[in-house]
């Protein structure tokens, strides 16, 4: 199965590398979410200093959305998800490698997004090991998740509209999870972040443990 | 209600299949629903007193919390009759998952609506970020994702299919989010503490009436629930025999070319 996980995620990522629409359009909307809510929000005033960790989590949903529908897209045309299937794959593998395709792009994502927070919005970063701890738990349940979502909604002509509607309200414990964890972080005690962090662990797990065993049905039905 | 008759190319197992929704046994338990709700509303409105404090918004927990309660009660039918239809793939599982997040929206909705007429007056806002509520609001809109994952394009077994991994995570997701939110609430600031002053010495007739809301509500919801199996039942025997007709008649059609080319 991991040697299965390890190929489809090799080739997910490999073809990211030539197309490049993360690096080309995910990742400056993602910049560009950053700016709009510094216009949304006095840039020099309070708000948006208290309401960075928020901000930060909500343009990473917005992301995971399009990821997830990218991720997807690679596998509608012509008729991948059938030679997925022949070439014996585990899907419980197949679920493993999407998962952790996408997983490596949000991070990357992530970081790009540090960067424009300090920046952009002129914060210190403290606590990073919280931080680091954070985003890698986060990320792997908004991996899992979207990853499962988005083969439920894969290959159907409303999948853009379905999408976002099923995943963001799933999403709902990790974004207030990693939000407060990242307030611990950058404007608290670090220490009252961890417990946090277990909660995105757990809702990693759950995730990663159903899409494991429920991908195969999924994936032999289209 | 009567559907048309299933086509004799039906299989013979579901030439059993009623052509209403009404039974004998269902006839008797919608009697009781009305009769219980007549006495519901009787006992709400006159026969118990106002509460002392809440005055007569009391009125409403005679209904709220049993709405609430069938709320759960459809998500975990609907889990369950997931988990079985992953499991046996039979029409009926997801049939029933269907019928219980439908009926299940109806009452979250409910829920909310009343929670928010109560809460007005007591709270002074219609709504607070409380976890219950929060976690009660996000399963609305989970709810509503799974009635449109089942309305989707698709074949029917696709469709059940990936409806019922919605179906299974229903349950699991609305602790996770409850959970969080229960969390983030205490973790953060006071937890908002749900203090209804209740004193049910005060009067044994409001916890009696708070009780038989709970009964009449959960008849009413078994009432309402057998009945939608039932309609989606016919629905889907309306459909295979739609596609069994148009088969017949192609069928039909061939013979027919075929008996004029022999007689050319």
């Amino acid at each position: 199965m991991l040697r299965d996980a390890l190929l489809v995620a090799g080739k997910d990522l490999r073809i990211e590398l030539r197309s490049k629409v993360t690096a080309g359009q995910i990742l400056p909307f993602a910049l560009l979410v950053l700016v709009l809510f510094a216009f949304a929000l006095d840039p020099d005033g309070p708000a948006l200093e208290r309401a960075t960790p928020g901000l930060y989590w909500v343009a990473v949903l917005f992301v995971t959305v399009l990821a997830v529908e990218r991720s997807f897209s690679l596998e509608s045309g012509d008729g991948v998800r059938d030679a997925l299937r022949l070439a014996g794959l585990a899907p419980g593998g197949v679920f493993l490698g999407k998962f952790a395709a996408l997983a490596v792009q949000l991070l990357v994502v992530q970081a790009v997004l540090m960067v424009g927070v300090v920046v952009l919005f002129g914060r210190d970063l403290s606590a990073p090991l919280l931080l680091l701890g954070t985003s890698v738990a986060a990320t792997a349940g908004i991996g899992a998740a979207g990853t499962l979502y988005g083969v439920l909604a894969a290959g159907l002509r409303v999948r853009e509209t379905l999408l976002p509607f099923l995943l963001l309200p799933v999403l709902a414990p990790v974004l207030i999870g990693a939000t407060r964890a990242f307030e611990a972080a950058l404007d608290g005690v670090p220490s009252d972040g961890w417990p946090w962090f277990n909660l995105l662990a757990v809702f990693a797990l759950v995730y990663t443990g159903v899409g494991i065993l429920t991908f195969g049905s999924l994936l032999e039905e289209s | 209600m009567t559907t048309t008759q299933a086509s004799a190319a039906a299989q013979p197992s579901t030439a059993a299949a009623p052509l209403g929704t009404g039974s004998q046994a269902s006839r008797v338990l919608g009697v009781v629903v009305l009769v219980a709700m007549a006495v519901l509303l009787w006992l709400a409105f006159v026969a118990s007193p106002r509460d002392a404090i809440q005055g007569d918004l009391v009125r409403l927990l005679y209904l709220h919390p049993a709405l609430a309660w069938t709320a759960y009660l459809a998500c975990f039918i609907a889990t369950g009759a997931s988990i079985q239809h992953l499991r046996k793939r039979t029409v009926g599982s997801d049939l029933l998952a269907h019928s219980a997040v439908e009926l299940g929206a109806v009452m979250t909705l409910l829920t909310l609506v009343t929670g928010a007429i109560w809460g007005r007056p007591t709270w002074g806002v219609y709504w607070v970020w409380d976890a219950r509520l929060t976690s009660t609001a996000i399963l609305f809109l989970m709810l509503l994702g799974y009635l449109a994952l089942h309305r989707i394009d698709a074949a029917p077994e696709v469709r059940s299919r990936r409806a019922a991994v919605l179906g299974v995570l229903l349950v699991p997701n609305v602790i996770l989010v409850h959970q969080s939110v229960q969390w983030w609430r205490t973790l953060h600031q006071d937890p908002t503490l749900l203090d209804r002053n209740f004193d049910f010495g005060t009067s044994d007739l409001l916890m009696f009436t708070m009780v038989f809301g709970f009964v009449a509500i959960s008849l009413l919801f078994v009432w309402l629930l057998l009945h939608r199996f039932r309609v989606a039942w016919l629905e889907h025997q309306v459909e295979s025999a739609w596609l069994d007709d148009a088969i017949e008649a192609r069928r039909a059609e061939a013979l027919a070319e075929s008996r004029e080319a022999g007689a050319r």
